[in-house]
């Protein structure tokens, strides 16, 4: 049979309505969790949302190729730590941070020479393609300088970025070819990574592919294979994120006259400004999780085996938990969105956007 | 109540957070805080962690306010007394302040060493307040022999953690069977005994401090188990005592009702009067159990919300969010949720006692009433929800890491 929430996720996911999915969501936001099929939940709530993504009864985890490669632990690689539960995920993903926070927070003052370098080339009147001129530029040069990838391969990136970026999206929005394109692509970054990995192995320097394979105990380290993985994931989870930020908050801005005017008046808004464009149109805009256990949430239970579709932007603008949802309004208070997640993958590079997005936002050199 | 006089009684987290409140809840009129100790209201939990272990001076430890409380603050000068009938709180140094509305919020101290020359001996500490910590950590900073910790609690154990940061050979003498058992059951307490004693702790258990022992200075203790300890720093660190000896003659005990409104002995409301914080002994309105004090960080700033509102609004709230904790010690972050004091049974859910971390559940007559998570706080909030449910005990989790098949403990 078909649920009644399966209309409107079938609009939602359908890219005529990418432009404004929004009233989609609207439609799904009378129940807080719905069924979608018979094996297949939807949560629109907020505090639904968020109780599940902190769920240890909530798995991540996908079936496992048992030819993969074995990983750290002995057992076959499933994929990057996104995708995987404790322990495992927490041993890569302590490994991923250490790695990643202290240079990402380091490189602020080259990230914002990248943004001044992308921006000042369209200083004084004229058009500029956002997207194409800095959302999807800044996110790739500042992954190649992470891992001290040389400029001249940053199309490369770009290339890979583009298309591993469809591993994101649902995968009932994927055709066949598409899946399968998906897998060449994945082995083909492994090949194009592992040389680089060697490498640096032979001859680490102070990028984070170094630091990764010489720092930290030896016996809970990566393999090579989680290494290259745990990096593809770097790159799309990054790049996506930031192209999504940059555009969908211009487009907040543009739409919204009067938010840009305060926010040119008042630099030290945008950090509010960033905050409401990820509750308002989140970059990330649902993930998934298979239910372990029978959940009680909302009154329903979620039966073992079950898959739970959380819906982040629903839960974003949930009237129950913020008053005049559809309103960009940086000074809300108390903006508890959902656009990092929560529990275990909560965003790891979530301190990052406030201010990766922030010169771009107040410099504006042309509407 | 949005105008008139509210007086605070108690300065620390919860008394700031009531003063807070009742400010973005709209009140206009006249509001004082109170408390006993000169400095302005500051934060308590890095005292026994990153304070003594010399990363953080007491000077930086101010409770950061939101917003013009336009308060008058009065420190430095304990309350005495309370006249319910008058509406007036007497001072230690003799005023007297007339009040519309009341918060109760004078916290605990620290339990002191029952032997009074010998608590008096230089080198025996006891540790609650900044000037507690300034006073411990110049000694730790003299190079001690040897610290002993006169009791394994939450306290005792941060202790000895941070003596141990220190490098400086510590011996826990604790009465009961596990550290932190009172809180945490046999079983978890001795799962994190047993890790403190691999990082070297001379962790004694079942063991009391019988003598502290020295001429002016401590050098001396002679424990239960027999044993003379050479010593130069003993902790006292044997839980607390509510601070209500003030409101004695007053009728009132700081008990209070779960919208924090004081209780008189027969259990009426008083009117206009509230608790909060460390010395409010409640019922918890999702627990079977005896009214109790939640001397949790958590607790006395929602405690706090609920009171501000109350106090001014005429639809009382009630605090019902959950108790929670945590601990930090010898690299491990301890969290609990729920009452776990309660249980008469525990299960390992997740991860390994052995090591690494672990989430333990607890439960009484088969219900879940809390859990606690070593290394793991991400998940506590999915126990939290089974606690609020009152899923049945053991729960089945099934996770990744969940023990195959479910090791029960036993009694807890």
């Amino acid at each position: 049979m078909t649920y009644p929430a399966a209309v409107p996720y079938g609009r939602l996911l359908d890219h005529a309505n990418r432009h404004d999915p929004y009233p989609h969501f609207a439609e799904l936001a009378g129940e807080p969790v719905q069924r979608l099929d018979e094996r297949t939940w939807v949560v629109t709530g907020h505090a639904e949302i968020s109780a599940l993504l902190r769920d240890p009864r909530l798995s991540a985890q996908n079936e496992v190729d048992p030819r993969a490669p074995a990983g750290s632990d002995g057992k076959p690689v499933r994929g990057p730590f996104l995708v995987q539960d404790p322990p495992h995920h927490d041993t890569l993903r302590a490994q991923t941070m250490h790695q990643f926070v202290p240079r990402i927070l380091g490189m602020r003052p080259r990230i914002e020479a990248t943004v001044a370098r992308l921006l000042d080339r369209y200083v004084g009147p004229g058009e500029m393609d956002v997207v194409q001129a800095l959302a999807y530029p800044l996110p790739v040069a500042v992954i190649c300088e992470l891992l001290g990838v040389p400029e001249e391969e940053e199309p490369v990136f770009h290339s890979f970025a583009a298309r591993l970026t469809r591993a994101l999206d649902p995968v009932e929005t994927l055709t066949g070819q598409e899946v399968a394109d998906l897998a060449v692509t994945r082995a083909e970054w492994r090949a194009y990574l592992l040389p680089m990995i060697g490498r640096r192995q032979a001859a680490p320097g102070t990028d984070l592919i170094s630091g990764m394979l010489t720092e930290g105990d030896p016996a809970t380290r990566m393999t090579t294979v989680e290494l290259a993985v745990t990096l593809g994931l770097l790159l799309i989870a990054g790049h996506e994120t930031t192209v999504n930020l940059i555009a969908n908050g211009t487009l907040a801005l543009l739409r919204d006259p009067d938010v840009l005017d305060r926010l040119r008046a008042d630099p030290d808004l945008v950090d509010l400004v960033v905050e409401e464009v990820l509750r308002h149109d989140p970059p990330v805009q649902q993930t998934s999780r298979r239910a372990t256990a029978d959940v009680r949430v909302a009154g329903r239970v979620v039966p073992a085996g079950d898959t739970v579709v959380l819906l982040l932007p629903a839960g974003n603008r949930d009237p129950r938990r913020f008053p005049d949802p559809d309103r960009f309004w940086p000074e809300r208070p108390d903006n508890a969105h959902l656009a990092f997640g929560g529990g275990v993958h909560y965003c790891l590079g979530a301190r990052w956007p406030a201010w990766k997005a922030r010169p771009p936002s107040v410099r504006s050199p042309h509407g | 109540m949005r105008s008139g006089r509210i007086v605070v009684v108690g300065a620390s987290l919860a008394g700031l957070h009531a003063a807070e409140s009742v400010r973005a809840n709209g009140f206009t009129g006249e509001l004082v805080l109170v408390g006993d100790e000169p400095h302005e209201p500051y934060d308590r939990p890095p005292l026994s962690k990153t304070v003594l272990s010399g990363w953080l001076g007491t000077d930086r430890l101010l409770l950061p306010t939101t917003r013009n409380l336009n308060a008058r603050l009065l420190l430095g000068v304990a309350a005495t007394g309370l006249d319910l009938s008058a509406r007036e709180v007497r001072l230690a140094d003799g005023r007297v302040l007339g009040f519309d509305g009341l918060v109760i919020a004078t916290g605990t101290r620290a339990r002191p060493w029952p032997v009074a020359h010998e608590a008096a001996l230089r080198g025996v500490h006891v540790l609650r307040g900044r000037d507690d910590a300034d006073r411990l950590r110049a000694d730790l900073a003299e190079g001690p022999r040897r610290v002993l910790v006169v009791g394994g609690g939450f306290t005792g154990s941060e202790v000895a953690s941070s003596c141990h940061d220190l490098g400086i050979p510590v011996t826990v003498a604790h009465r009961g069977a596990a550290p932190m058992a009172s809180a945490l059951g046999d079983l978890v307490g001795g799962v994190i005994g047993a890790r403190q004693r691999a990082h070297g702790i001379d962790l004694r258990v079942r063991t009391t401090v019988t003598a502290l022992e020295g001429e002016g200075r401590l050098r001396r203790a002679r424990l239960s188990d027999g044993d003379e300890l050479d010593v130069d720093i003993a902790v006292v660190a044997l839980g607390s005592v509510r601070n209500t000896e003030w409101l004695v003659g007053s009728g009132l005990t700081a008990d209070c009702d779960p919208a924090g409104r004081a209780l008189d002995r027969a259990g009426a409301i008083v009117p206009d009067v509230y608790v909060a914080g460390d010395v409010a002994r409640r019922r918890h309105p999702h627990f079977d159990a005896a009214p109790q004090a939640f001397e949790h960080w958590g607790n006395a700033v929602a405690q706090a919300d609920v009171v501000g509102h109350n106090l001014v609004h005429a639809n009382p709230r009630r605090a019902t969010a959950l108790p929670a904790f945590w601990s930090d010690q010898f690299g491990l972050n301890i969290k609990s949720v729920g009452l776990p004091h309660l249980a008469d049974d525990v299960v390992l859910t997740q991860g390994s006692f052995d090591r690494g971390p672990f989430v333990a559940a607890y439960g009484r007559d088969g219900i879940t009433v809390g859990a606690v998570a070593v290394d793991s706080p991400r998940v506590l909030d999915g126990y939290a929800a089974l606690v609020t449910e009152r899923a049945p005990f053991p729960p089945a989790i099934n996770a990744t890491d969940s023990p195959e098949p479910t090791v029960h403990g036993g009694q807890s």
